[in-house]
């Protein structure tokens, strides 16, 4: 019996091992390919397979939200998820994995930039194929990429920097407000604002111009943080930087020529798909390349040992500054979005209930890590999302999951690891087994 | 000209006089010794002359630039390196990283270079990396230099300390007990390097030091310091036979 019991154990680790060791060596290229034909799978069968197997409609987000709706309908949800992503996905990655890791050689000795650029084309066909099913999973992947730009920009104060700052949502509302009151004032005709002071058609070409002043009055508000920043540490920084989380909100309450607390709407529909995808893209290479560099490194250096940092020439307040003022100015871009892919935009949104949600991802994800907000923005928006349904215990189950995670990660999912672009669309070795 | 020239640098911590009247000159290629028992204020001298504390009276002057009232990292890039008693590294790095970060005030890219990564950053890191692996080299560690500097023992970790106070480009070099808490061996090792160091760079080198042994085998003048006080300082010879020193360290009857 026991011989058997080992026996049956090592085949199956074997096996394990054997599966792991065939993706292992798929190219990021080959998962690509095998998400773009799922996708295209979905837009031409998916309406007469979902109505086969007895669906409402196709599922919006993986079939989550019809699972937990519905349980009668898990067994033809989860089928139909298999038919359309897993199997396709898995079986177009192995099948194309030669080819793949061909092309993903060929495109890195071409230029380095133009791999990435491929890689990021295919990407971006496969969100907009996917989007285009329903408005709710374009908007659900506007919200996830936003996200991302927050809580990569908020891990560089509370990860690489070592803070624990509360006023990203502060930062968030002035990006917000700012760029609304940019468009809002000269493009559109409203009661608020008078007159379109600009033709609208030239919006979409001057909106990156909103957004970049949006970060930039978001920076300027940072400083508000940062200075106190060179003479207290830790818990009291915290304190103050959510006292300045709350000084925005009531500011903006008060200005009645925003709004005040009813909010600003009527934004234009700037903050398509290629928008928010293009920034998203812009925020992680910039941040990713600072935090790469010796001058970003100086913030890990002022986090471990900042008398250490200062007596290797490290110019520390300097390097609050930047750090605090650079990581505003993403979250006041991505607030900018924000109130552009809403249409509206009002002050209690940006409260302890957005902090809570994006000190969540970034804890989530795993400090000092760009790849590891990448995963905790992605996995709790979506995760919010699929768990709708539940009202709720939504709220019982997320933080129930947090605290897990910290129990057993407790730097989160994926810390301190850097961000590679080069290692991820790098061809893969035929080992198996490449360090 | 001295190359460190400190006059009557005097500092209070509230009521309490740390250091008082305190004097130093120190020329190119010069190896210094500051000794004192415990409390005696050593590296209180060390953090005003390095701008960790400002000096309440007196005047500091490296080259022909004044030290006071400068930030620490101003002091170190005018070409002050140090190292710390109790170890200061930062624990999420790894060797390499923390020579290169030293550097950082040759880093002239900028943040246009740091958020873009222009061919000027590519080609000042990579020449700081370079340096960098040619000081591990010097310290005997550049096989480690992927390490994170908490997996290495505490000779090791002594020796990044060293290789990190270099990588500033120093004209002048304070160490700060380098030899605490080693064993014999290490310790003969670690007069090795300092001794190399001084000979590769004609780096002069100021240290604190409890172990009279090395203070004795490598420095041409020592100043003892007591209660903040200077008092006694000359070569090793004249103060290991200075009575008031005797005094100081192991008290009155030793003399009788």
């Amino acid at each position: 019996m026991e011989v058997t019991g080992s026996e049956l154990s090592t085949t199956a680790i074997g096996l394990k091992t054997k599966i792991r060791d065939m993706f292992s060596m798929l190219p990021i290229m080959g998962w690509l390919f095998g998400a773009l034909i799922a996708v295209i799978l979905e837009q031409i069968v998916g309406t007469p397979l979902a109505i086969a197997l007895g669906l409402p409609k196709i599922p919006a987000l993986f079939g989550f939200l019809i699972m937990l709706k519905k349980p009668m309908l898990v067994p033809s949800t989860m089928l139909y998820v298999l038919l359309i992503f897993i199997l396709p996905i898995g079986i177009v990655a192995r099948l194309s994995f030669a080819a793949a890791n061909r092309l993903a050689e060929r495109l890195i000795n071409f230029s380095m930039p133009g791999s990435v650029f491929v890689h990021l084309v295919v990407l971006y066909a496969i969100f907009h194929i996917w989007a285009g099913i329903s408005d709710y999973r374009l908007l659900t992947l506007k919200f996830t990429l936003i996200a991302i730009m927050v809580t990569v920009s908020l891990n560089v104060i509370n990860g690489y920097l070592g803070e624990f700052s509360c006023s990203h949502p502060g930062f968030m509302a002035l990006g917000a407000y700012t760029a609304s009151v940019f468009s809002v004032s000269l493009f559109v005709n409203d009661s608020m604002f008078g007159h379109a002071l600009i033709p609208s058609f030239l919006g979409p070409f001057l909106f990156p111009i909103g957004l970049i002043l949006g970060g930039c009055v978001a920076a300027l508000g940072a400083l508000i943080v940062a200075i106190p920043s060179f003479r207290t540490r830790g818990d009291y920084l915290a304190i103050i930087s959510l006292a300045f989380m709350f000084i925005i909100k009531s500011l903006i309450e008060n200005l009645e020529f925003v709004g005040g607390p009813r909010g600003l709407s009527s934004q234009p529909d700037w903050a398509n798909l290629p928008t928010v995808f293009v920034w998203t893209v812009v925020c992680i290479w910039v941040i990713n390349n600072f935090v790469r560099s010796t001058l970003g490194k100086a913030l890990n250096a002022i986090r471990d040992e900042e008398t250490a940092a200062n007596a290797m020439t490290v110019n520390t307040k300097r390097t609050k500054v930047v750090a605090f003022m650079f990581a505003a100015f993403w979250a006041g871009v991505a607030g900018g979005l924000f109130a552009h892919v809403l249409g509206y935009v009002n002050p209690a949104t940006f409260s302890i209930q957005k902090l809570a949600e994006v000190l969540a991802m970034v804890y989530f994800g795993g400090l000092n890590s760009v790849y590891g907000s990448i995963v905790g923005a992605v996995s709790l928006s979506l995760l919010g999302e699929a768990l709708r349904p539940l009202e709720l215990f939504k709220w019982i189950a997320i933080p129930l999951l947090l605290i897990l995670v910290m129990i057993y990660r407790p730097t989160g999912l994926i810390a301190f690891k850097e961000f590679n672009v080069k290692k991820l669309i790098q061809p893969k070795k035929k080992k198996g087994k490449e360090v | 000209m001295s190359l460190l020239q400190i006059e009557k640098m005097t500092h209070y911590f509230g009521g309490l006089r740390a250091v008082h009247n305190y004097n130093l000159r120190i020329e190119p290629g010069q190896i210094r010794g500051l000794i004192g028992p415990n409390g005696a204020g050593k590296t209180t001298v060390f953090n005003l002359i390095t701008g960790i504390h400002q000096p309440t009276e007196g005047s500091i002057q490296l080259g022909d630039e004044n030290l006071v009232g400068l930030h620490p990292h101003q002091i170190a890039s005018a070409g002050l390196g140090r190292t710390f008693q109790n170890l200061l590294l930062w624990r999420h790095m790894n060797v390499l990283e923390h020579v290169i970060m030293a550097q950082y005030s040759k880093m002239t890219y900028g943040l246009a270079g740091a958020f873009f990564g222009t061919a000027k950053r590519k080609r000042q890191e990579a020449e700081a990396e370079e340096k960098a692996y040619g000081l591990l080299k010097l310290v005997g560690i550049s096989d480690l230099a992927h390490e994170n500097v908490l997996n290495l023992p505490y000779g090791a970790q002594r020796r990044v300390e060293m290789a990190r106070a270099l990588g500033v480009e120093p004209k002048i070099l304070f160490l700060d007990e380098p030899t605490a808490g080693m064993n014999p061996e290490e310790l003969i090792q670690m007069m090795e390097i300092i001794r190399q160091v001084h000979k590769e760079f004609g780096l002069a080198i100021f240290l604190i030091e409890h172990r009279l042994k090395l203070v004795m085998e490598l420095c041409q003048e020592i100043q003892t310091l007591v209660f903040g006080e200077v008092i006694a300082e000359g070569t090793p010879e004249e103060i290991q036979n200075n009575p008031k020193v005797i005094d100081a360290y192991l008290g009155k009857e030793a003399i009788d």
